[in-house]
């Protein structure tokens, strides 16, 4: 069962810029999926016109099965919506605003106010109910668009960079709460700029790039596209020059750093042991760049290189 | 179509607006009140008393009705545009456009607030209107219908006037330049049969004189048009106007890009 199926979406704005040139696109119930690419890609129209907030020009979406044309209240109810940008009705109280949501799906006020309280309660909002959302920081204006989406218990949750310039424990905290709710069986479509949040969370991966779709396979097929990464060590000793390691290209950076770009077919126990045959000790290793991000770079730059791209 | 569904979705966005308009009393019900007082004071009492009688009653009684029915029209137009433009400025308008709620129900909700503020004020005017006069309501079905259906006139062209604005300039124009130069000119204050038959014949192409004269017939039982007339036009205008709005929010005028 996919729970979203689209077909040939295209959209052209009236000015003349074409956002989306014929999109396919899949994600299976249950998934876990990155929707990545630059500003201005298209992810945000393609997510609105889901979300049944941008026309489309052409092309054909189902939501479980539900035709979003034909059938769109079906199709509806199953979506729930964290947009990029806080829409929130600053005046409205933390609880009217999940209440009030709940009404616009049709539930009714009994189990509204239960619903309310379980989302605020596992979103560390419910202390905050009766203050209206213009009073809480942007972290906690955040947390509640995402309450305020899960109110009706959306099959498939779409959430449009929703870490935008929130601090690193309450992004970490999102994280978890993201998981649990996509082990409970919610499909969850996620478009972030933290490449890092996308190789963390999501199982599948798709990128767009100047309206078309330049990626959409599994995250473990795609990372291992990966030719070779570079990898930043501390040792334990200054060096006057890299060390010459048969196999990976070294350069030396300062202070006890040495970087080492290791190549598909070698590993890094084979690293660690040319180094411990040059006397070398590796306090700790990281990589020097995302491996998601590298291959996102990679992807994108190739897409832009192409005839007819530029 | 799921009834539940856009019942539940109905009440909730009715009772947003009722909290709304509570919320912010000090805007929406006070202003009203002062500016009848007002009115009372200086057109009813001090000019009203040179005026003397006009359609059989004094001039305070005469203009009674009207100005209930001026403030239930703008209320109504105002309550709505600005609730409704301001869910859209602030983007708070998204929340109702993804929920499977009917486009129908979204407008019959703000319409509804529309009405429901319109006719608290209305009480609110009738109120300090019996302060300064007596009225006695001759046909009450006529009173209670023609002060709906103008309401529900006016909210909707409230709800038309929110979907194409694209700034707050653009939801006082239509107040400012057609809706108050209209319900001036609309037999408020005056009966038409004192202008010249040209002007009444213009007179007649306003909408607003069909509202003041069929309520003023409710509650005085005089009036310058036939009633029947009155329900026709005012009932077309609520009907077109619905499905003019309808058809605007289908197509995503003003709400979809």
């Amino acid at each position: 069962m996919h729970a979203l199926s689209i077909k040939n979406l295209c959209k052209t704005y009236p000015n003349g810029v074409q956002a989306l040139k014929g999109i396919d696109f899949l994600v299976d119930a249950g998934d876990f999926c990155a929707l990545l690419g630059p500003n201005g890609a298209g992810k945000t129209t393609a997510i609105g016109i889901i979300a049944s907030l941008v026309n489309k020009t052409q092309g054909q979406i189902k939501i479980f099965g539900h035709n979003l044309e034909t059938d769109p209240e079906a199709a509806k109810s199953c979506i729930g919506l964290v947009p990029q940008e806080i829409n929130l009705n600053l005046f409205d109280t933390v609880l009217n605003t999940v209440l009030n949501s709940a009404g616009y799906y049709g539930i009714g006020r009994k189990l509204a106010w239960r619903r309310a309280e379980q989302c605020l309660s596992e979103l560390r909002l419910w202390e905050r109910r009766f203050e209206i959302s213009r009073n809480l920081s942007g972290g906690m204006k955040r947390r509640l668009m995402i309450a305020r989406a899960l109110v009706h218990e959306p099959q498939l949750l779409i959430l449009d960079e929703p870490t935008a310039g929130v601090d690193i424990e309450i992004r970490r905290s999102m994280w978890d709460f993201l998981r649990r709710i996509n082990e409970d069986g919610t499909t969850i479509i996620l478009t972030t700029h933290y490449l890092e949040e996308a190789e963390s969370l999501c199982r599948q991966l798709a990128i767009i790039d100047r309206g078309r779709i330049i990626e959409n396979e599994r995250m473990t097929a795609v990372l291992r596209k990966l030719k070779g990464e570079v990898l930043v060590l501390s040792i334990d000793r200054e060096l006057d020059e890299a060390p010459q390691l048969e196999g990976f290209a070294t350069k030396l950076r300062e202070d006890h750093q040495l970087e080492v770009s290791i190549g598909e077919h070698t590993t890094v126990n084979a690293l660690f042991a040319a180094l411990s045959d040059h006397g070398i000790s590796v306090i700790s290793l990281r990589n020097k760049a995302n491996r998601l991000e590298e291959l996102f770079m990679r992807l994108v730059d190739s897409n832009q290189k192409e005839p007819g791209n530029g | 179509m799921n009834y539940r569904l856009n019942l539940t979705g109905l009440k909730t966005i009715v009772s947003k607006e009722v909290i709304r308009v509570m919320r912010i009393w000090i805007q929406t019900v006070v202003p009203p009140a002062i500016t009848m007082t007002l009115y009372f004071i200086i057109f009813g009492n001090l000019i009203g008393r040179r005026i003397g009688v006009m359609g059989g009653f004094d001039y305070m009684q005469y203009i009674a009705p009207g100005l209930i029915m001026m403030s239930v029209i703008t209320n109504s137009y105002g309550n709505v545009v600005s609730s409704f433009f301001g869910a859209k400025f602030g983007r708070h308008i998204e929340e109702m456009l993804i929920s499977p709620m009917s486009n129908a129900t979204i407008i019959v909700g703000h319409v509804a607030g529309g009405i429901i503020r319109g006719l608290l004020v209305g009480c609110m005017v009738t109120a300090i209107a019996l302060t300064f006069t007596r009225l006695r309501v001759e046909h009450p079905l006529i009173t209670l219908s023609m002060v709906l259906l103008s309401s529900a006139v006016f909210a909707l062209a409230g709800f038309m006037n929110a979907l194409f604005a694209k700034k707050f300039d653009d939801i006082s124009i239509i107040p400012t330049f057609v809706l108050t130069p209209l319900t001036y000119l609309g037999g408020v204050f005056y009966s038409i049969s004192l202008l010249p038959d040209f002007w009444q014949h213009i007179s007649r192409a306003n909408p607003i004189l069909y509202m003041v004269n069929a309520f003023r017939y409710g509650i005085l039982g005089v009036s310058d048009i036939r009633i029947g007339y009155a329900y026709i036009i005012v009932g077309s205008f609520a009907l077109g106007l619905f499905a003019a709005c309808l058809l605007m929010m289908n197509r995503g005028i003003g709400i979809r890009e």
